[in-house]
């Protein structure tokens, strides 16, 4: 008896609930380290920056998803660390080093950010992230002599020791390497005090604060650790991209972070990494499609901002809790076939709806 | 020297003062009732205990220690646990985790080794699971532990709220009107509990209760408010009948019932 309840609360703890769970994910990992091999170098590209984005996705996901602190300045904190890593490495520091350390930048910056933030909630925090994504770009413009301003800088690819991951098909091992890291490390810190108590603050600071959790403190850990997951996937990237200047880390690129974890479903780490492929891969679609539609529609100026945001307005709309919701319903569909409930997913969609994250 | 002493506590509204110059203080081991009318400054007796108010006069002392300054998670931190008249549980989660997340203030591993969930992590999990099931099967609460809060019935999500203060192995529990909304049955299991939780646990216990049943078998002294003042403090058939209290509780008939 006390050896099943015992079984039990470890269900309950490690870090995937069942045993077939592991053994989808192994089969996964497995998938996408043959991946590479039967497809070209455009397609590992893409997939390469799918890597990067979920990573972005993951810390994004901590403070916007788990946290429920609004930000719409975190290219900010993939500026500081595509620049960080891209100097440190330049300067002869190794990539092994300077990427940590450019995500520990991001890091100390986020709580910097953090201290006034914490005082504010809902629009006046995201205008107050704004600002900051504004502040980064002009700083990475006019310090010139660490950055050269808007000519830009030419970044080494990432190596280590002397292996050198200058390919795609190298650098995609790399990338998703980190990418698994970060989500192993997302994943423990959820199951463990610091997550839930941060999870506790987007469902009620109230009842937070009467059992104990600081809430000053929490919001600041929440946004350091999102930041050092942006810094992290900053500096993979300008290793990647080769080149960076201060106007890719424009302000509106905040609104497609946030984009990829409300469509991947707020609240999930699946929902991160699904929400970040599903918006990658959608320009590509949408060039697909244009090519099907009437030459008037296809040529007007704007049509793919237009059809993200109509995407991004759907999803808020018809399936709050994203694609892996959507996922979960599709399973859980089939789990109980004959019994299946029309309503069981109701009440917590009602409540996303009127919770605004 | 009493466990908790509050001295003249005022707190005002605008023009309106909740509280004039309340003094009380409660030793420890004590189950101790607030009654009064309604709007007689009792819930707002337990914000300021818990420091979402700030006091316009007057000072807080636990052991000896002022907490009249510090912040309202510092007071749930020092082992002040309380439930709320209208219940904040954390409502998209299951009841498992709510009770989980009141072992926060016992935890005592940092963000790094979170991240690595260290042996050290593993076992704090394992002693919170533990301690959050023997709360669950104490409060009979068994049938909905992974059940959502927004699902379950009124009383039990009163239940859990006490659950997740007992997780957080209080020195002092503050219950408003934990009574109000459930049903003869479960207000019949919370009177048990009430006791057990003083005797088995030596928790201190500050209940604010409309159910004067309640009050006078569970309580060791009361304390009667009406509109922000203090009438009279002492042992529960005192106070009931003290004149002044009868009165304050006249256009409030079914508070006797
Ligand atoms: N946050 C608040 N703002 C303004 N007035 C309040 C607030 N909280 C309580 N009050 C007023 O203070 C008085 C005492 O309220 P309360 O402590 O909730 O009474 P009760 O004894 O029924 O718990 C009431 O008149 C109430 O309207
Ligand atoms: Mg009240």
């Amino acid at each position: 008896m006390r050896f099943e309840l015992k079984r039990s609360y470890w269900e309950d703890i490690r870090i995937f609930r069942y045993r077939s769970d592991f053994r989808w994910y192994m089969a996964l990992v497995f998938l996408l380290l043959v991946l590479p091999v039967f497809i070209g170098d455009y397609y590992i590209s893409q997939f390469n920056v799918v890597f990067i984005y979920s990573i972005v996705s993951v810390g994004m996901m901590l403070l916007t998803g788990f946290t429920g602190q609004l930000s719409l300045g975190h290219v900010g904190f993939f500026g500081i660390g595509s620049y960080t890593s891209a100097i440190l490495v330049s300067k002869g520091i190794p990539f092994l080093l300077a990427m940590p350390l450019a995500g520990l930048l991001a890091a100390a910056i986020g709580i910097l950010v953090a201290l006034p933030a914490v005082r504010l909630t809902g629009m006046y925090l995201a205008i107050m992230t704004i600002g900051f994504a504004f502040i980064v770009e002009e700083v990475l413009a006019r310090w010139e002599s660490l950055t050269r301003g808007n000519m830009g800088m030419v970044v080494e690819p990432p190596s280590i020791g002397p292996f050198e991951f200058d390919s795609e098909f190298s650098f995609y091992y790399l990338a998703l390497l980190i990418l698994i890291l970060s989500l192993l490390a997302a994943r423990n810190i959820l199951r463990s005090p610091t997550g839930r108590a941060m999870i506790s603050i987007r469902d009620s600071e109230v009842a937070s604060q009467a059992i104990g959790v600081n809430l000053m403190k929490f919001k600041a850990v929440a946004f350091a650790l999102s930041a050092f997951f942006t810094g992290i996937a900053g500096s993979l990237s300008a290793h990647k991209l080769s080149f960076i200047s201060p106007e890719s880390f424009n302000f509106l690129e905040s609104v497609k972070y946030l984009a990829m974890i409300i469509i991947g479903g707020l609240g999930s780490l699946h929902g991160a990494v699904l929400g970040a492929a599903f918006l990658l891969f959608l320009p590509g679609v949408i060039i697909a499609v244009k090519e099907y539609l009437p030459h008037a529609i296809a040529s007007q100026p704007g049509l793919e901002p237009l059809l993200m945001g109509l995407v991004i307005v759907l999803f808020i709309l018809f399936e709050p809790m994203g694609l892996y919701g959507r996922w979960m319903k599709v399973k859980h569909y089939f789990e109980f076939f004959p019994l299946y409930k029309k309503d069981t997913f109701k009440r917590v969609k009602s409540y996303y709806k009127a919770e605004k994250h | 020297m009493a466990l908790l002493t509050v001295k003249d506590m005022t707190l005002r509204f605008g023009g309106l003062t909740a509280l004039n110059s309340v003094s009380f203080d409660v030793e420890k081991g004590e189950i101790y009732s607030i009654i009064g009318p309604n709007g007689a400054g009792k819930t707002t007796i337990f914000n300021c205990l818990s420091r979402f108010y700030n006091l316009d006069e007057g000072t807080i002392h636990i052991n000896d220690r002022d907490i009249t300054k510090i912040s309202p998670s510092a007071v749930s931190n020092m082992g002040i646990a309380r439930t709320f008249q209208n219940i904040e549980l954390f409502k998209n989660m299951s009841v498992l985790d709510n009770i989980l997340l009141g072992r926060h203030r016992k935890r005592s591993t940092n963000l790094l080794k979170e991240i690595f969930f260290t042996k050290a992590v593993k076992e704090q999990e394992m002693r919170s699971h533990l301690r959050a099931e023997e709360i669950i099967d104490f409060l009979e609460l068994q049938q909905y532990r992974d059940q959502m809060i927004a699902n379950l019935p009124y009383g039990a999500q009163k239940t859990v709220e006490i659950g997740r203060a007992l997780a957080m192995e209080p020195e002092i529990l503050l219950l408003d009107e934990p009574s109000s909304g459930m049903t003869m049955e479960e207000t019949e299991d919370l009177s048990f509990w009430i006791t057990d939780i003083k005797e088995a646990f030596g928790i201190t216990i500050i209940i604010v209760e409309h159910n004067m049943g309640l009050v006078t078998s569970l309580s060791d002294r009361v304390l009667a408010l009406s509109f922000g003042e203090p009438i009279t403090i002492g042992k529960p058939e005192a106070v009931m009948e003290h004149p002044e209290v009868m009165k304050a509780y006249l256009g409030d008939e079914g508070a006797f019932a």
